[in-house]
């Protein structure tokens, strides 16, 4: 952001802020390309360029660009099979672009970039509820939709655990029930959560660097070192968070299709 | 009271929420230490669910502090 002439303002929220780049109106209809929309396509655009160059030799001893591709499959592929095991293959294609969808956006979101378009800088497209919901909501659509067509209407007894007594039955149904309608909520509000509490914590880190700094004498040039070193290793900490929500989000998808595909009998 | 200053408190006991993210976290990495201490051979394999049980509870706490920034800047 540009404070070379006005007075620092520290504020942690106004990075999420989304602007309008191309204005676009249709009817009542707001469908402006926005900085998220940017972000979002960068993403796409870097995950297919990674997998697309990094496959493109295809030889039978993979060089360094070659492996990296392969470890992002071989990745996902292992955590299928141990999550789905037998029919979760069909399902590979959704999970993968899922899975490489959210990392990139998430570490795209750590990188400190402007590109020449408006003011457009760093944007994590997962900070924002309505790309983590949109992406949820998909998956619980594809769970119910699954296993409507694998098992019909015994796609009910997911909701009926074996080996419970008959008095708890209608407690426990309601319960699970519950718990299955929240899922799209649960599996969106984790993957925003942690992304806009990362991003809040490093904001707030670096703008006690610049207060510290502002104060122009030996203590605060002193006291600003602390929060500066804080600030990078909580930098590597959100790298890994990055990955692991990426991760996290691709591990319930799974679980929940196994749902699906193998009720509770595996 | 004031609306704004009740915000804040309520951000603030909302923030609570992540003492209990921070309880479940030390006890997942805890206990793991624990078992791959016991059993290193076995602990490879259960690095993903470590990995899946520090997300989930670390997504509960986070939940309030969802709350707490909506009352803060949003509501």
């Amino acid at each position: 952001m540009a404070g070379h002439s006005e007075a620092f303002k520290i504020d942690p929220i106004s990075q999420f802020e989304i602007e309008r780049l191309i204005p676009i109106h249709i009817g009542n209809l707001d469908a402006s390309f926005t900085n998220a929309a940017v972000s979002m396509g960068l993403a796409v655009l870097l995950a297919s360029a990674f997998l697309i160059l990094s496959m493109r030799q295809r030889a039978l001893v993979p060089g360094r660009f070659q492996s990296m591709g392969e470890i992002a499959y071989e990745f996902v592929s292992g955590m299928m099979h141990d999550t789905i095991g037998h029919g979760g293959k069909p399902f590979f294609p959704l999970v993968f672009s899922l899975f490489m969808f959210v990392l990139f956006c998430n570490f795209l979101g750590l990188v400190p970039y402007e590109l020449p378009l408006g003011s457009f800088h760093g944007f994590t497209a997962t900070s924002h509820i309505i790309v983590t919901f949109a992406l949820a909501s998909v998956v619980f659509l594809l769970v119910v939709l699954v296993g409507l067509i694998k098992h019909g209407a015994h796609f009910f007894s997911l909701f009926v655990p074996k080996g419970v007594p008959v008095v708890l039955l209608p407690l426990i149904v309601l319960i699970e029930l519950i718990s299955f309608l929240t899922r799209p909520l649960s599996l969106s509000v984790r993957l925003f959560a942690n992304m806009t509490a990362g991003h809040t914590m490093l904001k707030v880190f670096a703008g006690f660097i610049v207060m510290m700094g502002l104060s122009h004498s030996a203590i605060g040039y002193a006291g600003a070192t602390l929060p500066l070193l804080f600030s990078v290793a909580i930098t590597g900490l959100e790298f890994l968070v990055a990955f692991l929500q990426a991760y996290v989000f691709a591990v319930l998808t799974c679980i929940y299709l196994n749902d699906a595909i193998h009720l509770h009998d595996h | 009271m004031d609306v704004a200053a009740a915000k804040m408190i309520g951000a603030g006991l909302y923030s609570f929420a992540l003492a209990g993210a921070g309880i479940g976290i030390g006890l997942i990495f805890g206990n793991y230490l624990a078992g791959a201490l016991r059993n290193p051979s076995a602990a490879q394999g259960q690095f993903p669910n470590l990995l899946l049980g520090f997300a989930l509870a670390e997504a509960t706490g986070l939940f309030g502090l969802v709350v707490a920034l909506l009352m803060l800047f949003a509501l």
